[in-house]
């Protein structure tokens, strides 16, 4: 099926109607105003589910203008269901250019993974988030996690983190790592491997989390400090894979393994298919208008 | 002998719904006091020591604390940021049931562990072998560090939430029925092992309890409530032997002899 | 010498509330005095209020009248209707006292028991036990038993525990209630000595002796409960 990249005329412009979008706007600059803390926000009835990206949609919808070229990935892949249709329902309600190279978009939509790619000043990624409390998990009260923000008491995750080191030897948290932004609240960086945390510390380019059924947006601006937790005697570290991609070779990208076959043989691959296709040397410019 | 008392009750009165739960409670605490509150089911006990804890806001009267950094502070002015900073810092809280007290989906380590975390602390080597000398403090096997207080017995979970409220160092330490619900010999293994902690640590205390005998064990000072007042105060030999109220005089006469 | 310890009206009535507060009248405008060597008994038969007098000098029963003072760092002490704290400081440095029953204490070993009041004043707790088992060794008390909790003692064993506790800090003021109550003649005997060379070396003691023979050896003078007393009748340095 065709993409058309001529705005719908049956809709506002991004969809949503433009007092939703100045709304969330407002609440996108509280959020960069205060890095790391969840402004609640109105969020609205979108066209697909909850767990799908309603947040960072409705995030996107605010900021998105016709001069912007949109990327939108699903765990680093830009062909997955998802993000194949998330991006084509922006070209229909935006009428934006879309493109699968994270070197040409102006603004990146994430599924749990943040592009190998190192980002630029003036880009900005948007992240989809289901559960933005990173204290949830250890208290299910969101009055209590609310004043535990506002007084930085902390204890809480500390001892989590204590907690998966008796009993795994080490901190087993691999995904949805905790970090500390700006060296003031304590934020979930969304699903992402902790891979990729790194790359958020001190990124040049703004990164907008949504959660949609949370009604939860917070922002981390360009430059800021971003450290995830740990103990000084164990620190924080990556994964690491003894293989390098099958397809390009890298040896520094987050690799997903696959099974081929029945008798359960293995193969390493770039998550982010970008990544892979631009070292392989054959990119295929996906660049409409 | 200090100049300043560590705590000090003005008038301390709260209703409920109409109906006095305490009345005009006033007293000083000195450095390395235990006061013990006592009284039946209904005297107010529980409702004054909240109100001295700041867990609860006194309808009329204060609660003054001579704290470490910042001088005489009045309990229920403060912030909550504050007030619940010092609860976990200069103060500790034995609840009557030690789940209360404690997070029981973590390990006993952990729950020793976490008022050092929450200050700062940021060695898991460090912190664990403070929680190891602590759980070694309260008898409790070394093996257990790990496990969670749900596979702990009744009379290990109150020593578990005894240690985590020391591993502070408070200075003040309020203590609800401490050995309430725990067999008699469970009880007196936490008496004998709070009298130890309370004088080698030199802790002032407040404890409530209906046990008379758990007073005489462990607390210098007595406060007999009935009816939301003080009926009797003084010093616990003193108010055990010499009995003058005739409520006091009853609750010392009922103790069933072994 | 000066009196360290000085009792001067001293009133006290019980009231017994359940029996339709019955007033029982103990001690009627009691004075006495002790100074520094000296040891007085007190004499009386039982009921006349020989325990109640002793136990109010130590702020244990409260009198309806009266006053106590204590010679207590470098300073008199009021001790009818002191602060807590001030009676508790008391009862740490100055005056000690032994009472007939031992409050047995669950799992604390005998030598700690004794240990305890001289560790609370600062002593080092391997020199207070050194003190503790040299005195529970004088007392017979046998070594086997110095770690074990005084809860299976016998009665005299108890008592003996209860005395060496009171004889370790060196208090200026002793009170003993029938100290040799429960005791054999040997560890009698013991006791005996160990009180005498404590009035000899300084202390003030007030006792009550049911034995005469042991009233013989350690009183200096006596004060008979039944008697009224004012201040001017209180013997000086007689000895009956």
């Amino acid at each position: 099926m065709p993409d058309t990249s001529v705005q719908e005329a049956a809709y506002n412009y991004a969809y949503l109607d433009e007092q939703t979008k100045r709304m969330i706007r407002r609440a996108i600059l509280k959020a960069v105003a205060v890095p790391g803390y969840q402004v609640p926000f109105g969020g609205r009835e979108m066209p697909l589910p909850y767990g799908w990206g309603t947040g960072g949609i409705q995030v996107t919808a605010a900021i998105i203008g016709r001069d912007d070229t949109l990327k939108v990935i699903d765990q680093g892949a830009d062909d997955t269901t998802n993000a194949v249709s998330i991006r084509r329902f922006f070209a229909r309600v935006a009428g934006v250019a879309t493109t699968t190279r994270t070197e040409d978009a102006t603004i990146i939509q994430t599924r749990h993974r943040v592009p190998e790619t190192p980002l630029k000043e003036g880009q900005i990624l948007v992240f989809q988030v289901p559960i933005p409390e990173p204290l949830r998990m250890l208290e299910p009260r969101e009055t209590e996690t609310r004043t535990l923000h506002a007084l930085s008491e902390y204890g809480v995750m500390q001892v989590s983190l204590y907690e998966s080191i008796a009993r795994h030897g080490r901190i087993s948290k691999s995904y949805n790592y905790p970090v500390m932004v700006n060296g003031r609240y304590i934020m979930s960086p969304s699903p992402i491997p902790k891979f990729d945390n790194p790359k958020l510390d001190r990124s040049p380019a703004l990164q907008l989390y949504g959660a949609g059924r949370e009604k939860r947006i917070y922002a981390v601006p360009p430059h800021t400090p971003v450290k995830s937790l740990d103990f000084d005697d164990h620190p924080f570290e990556i994964e690491t894979w003894t293989e390098c991609c099958a397809f390009c070779g890298s040896r520094e990208s987050f690799l997903d393994e696959m099974i081929v076959d029945d008798a359960g043989k293995r193969m390493f691959v770039c998550s982010d298919t970008d990544w892979c296709q631009e070292r392989q040397g054959h990119h295929q410019e996906q660049k409409r208008k | 002998m200090t100049d300043a008392p560590l705590l000090q009750a003005r008038d301390v009165t709260k209703h409920f719904a109409g109906r006095v739960a305490c009345r005009e409670v006033t007293f000083e605490l000195w450095p390395g006091e235990v006061l013990g509150i006592v009284g039946e089911s209904g005297s107010g006990k529980t409702t004054l020591l909240n109100c001295l804890a700041g867990r609860m806001t006194p309808d009329a009267g204060s609660v003054a604390y001579a704290s470490a950094s910042s001088g005489v502070v009045d309990i229920h002015g403060l912030s909550e940021a504050r007030r619940r900073l010092l609860t976990r810092t200069e103060w500790g809280f034995v609840n009557q049931d030690a789940r209360e007290g404690l997070r029981m989906g973590v390990s006993a380590g952990a729950n020793i562990g976490e008022r050092l975390m929450a200050i700062g602390a940021r060695h898991y080597g460090d912190i664990r072998g403070v929680a190891a000398d602590w759980l070694d403090r309260v008898e409790i096997e070394p093996d257990r560090l790990d496990d969670r207080p749900t596979t702990f017995s009744g009379g290990m979970r109150q020593r578990l939430q005894i240690a985590r409220n020391l591993v502070s160092n408070p200075r003040l330490v309020f203590m609800d029925e401490p050995t309430g619900g725990l067999d008699v010999s469970v009880q007196a293994r936490i008496l004998d092992l709070l009298r130890g902690l309370v004088t080698n640590l030199n802790l002032s205390a407040v404890l409530v309890t209906h046990d008379l005998g758990v007073a005489r064990l462990l607390t210098h000072r007595l406060m007999v409530m009935q009816g939301g007042r003080v009926v009797e105060d003084g010093l616990t030999d003193q108010v055990l032997d010499d009995p003058r109220h005739a409520y006091t005089q009853m609750l010392v006469s009922s103790i069933l002899p072994v | 010498m000066l009196p360290v310890l000085r009792a001067t009206g001293l009133t006290k009535s019980f009231v017994v509330h359940a029996q339709g507060d019955l007033a029982l009248p103990v001690l009627r405008d009691v004075a006495l005095a002790v100074s520094p060597g000296e040891c007085l008994a007190l004499v009386g038969p039982s009921g006349t209020g020989k325990s109640t007098l002793l136990r109010s000098l130590y702020g244990n029963y409260r009198p309806d009248a009266g006053s106590i003072r204590v010679r207590h760092r470098d300073d008199w002490v009021e001790l009818v209707g002191a602060e807590p704290r001030v009676t508790l400081d008391v009862r740490r440095r100055t005056v000690g006292f032994v009472s007939q029953f031992l409050r047995v204490i669950p799992r604390v070993a005998a030598v700690d028991v004794v240990a305890e009041p001289t560790i609370r004043l600062g002593t080092s707790e391997t020199e207070a036990r050194r003190r503790a088992e040299f005195l529970l060794g004088v007392l017979g008390i046998p070594s086997r038993l110095w770690s074990l909790p005084p809860a299976t003692f016998s009665g005299g064993e108890q008592q003996r525990v209860n005395i060496a506790r009171s004889l370790i800090a060196d208090y200026p003021i002793l009170l003993l209630d029938e100290p040799t109550a429960s005791l054999d003649d040997d560890n009698r005997n013991g006791v005996v000595d160990l009180i005498r060379q404590r009035r000899e070396a300084g202390a003030a003691i007030v006792g009550i002796f049911h034995d005469a023979g042991v009233r013989e050896v350690l009183a200096t003078r006596i004060h008979d409960v039944t008697l009224p007393q004012t201040p001017a009748q209180i013997p000086v340095g007689a000895h009956p």
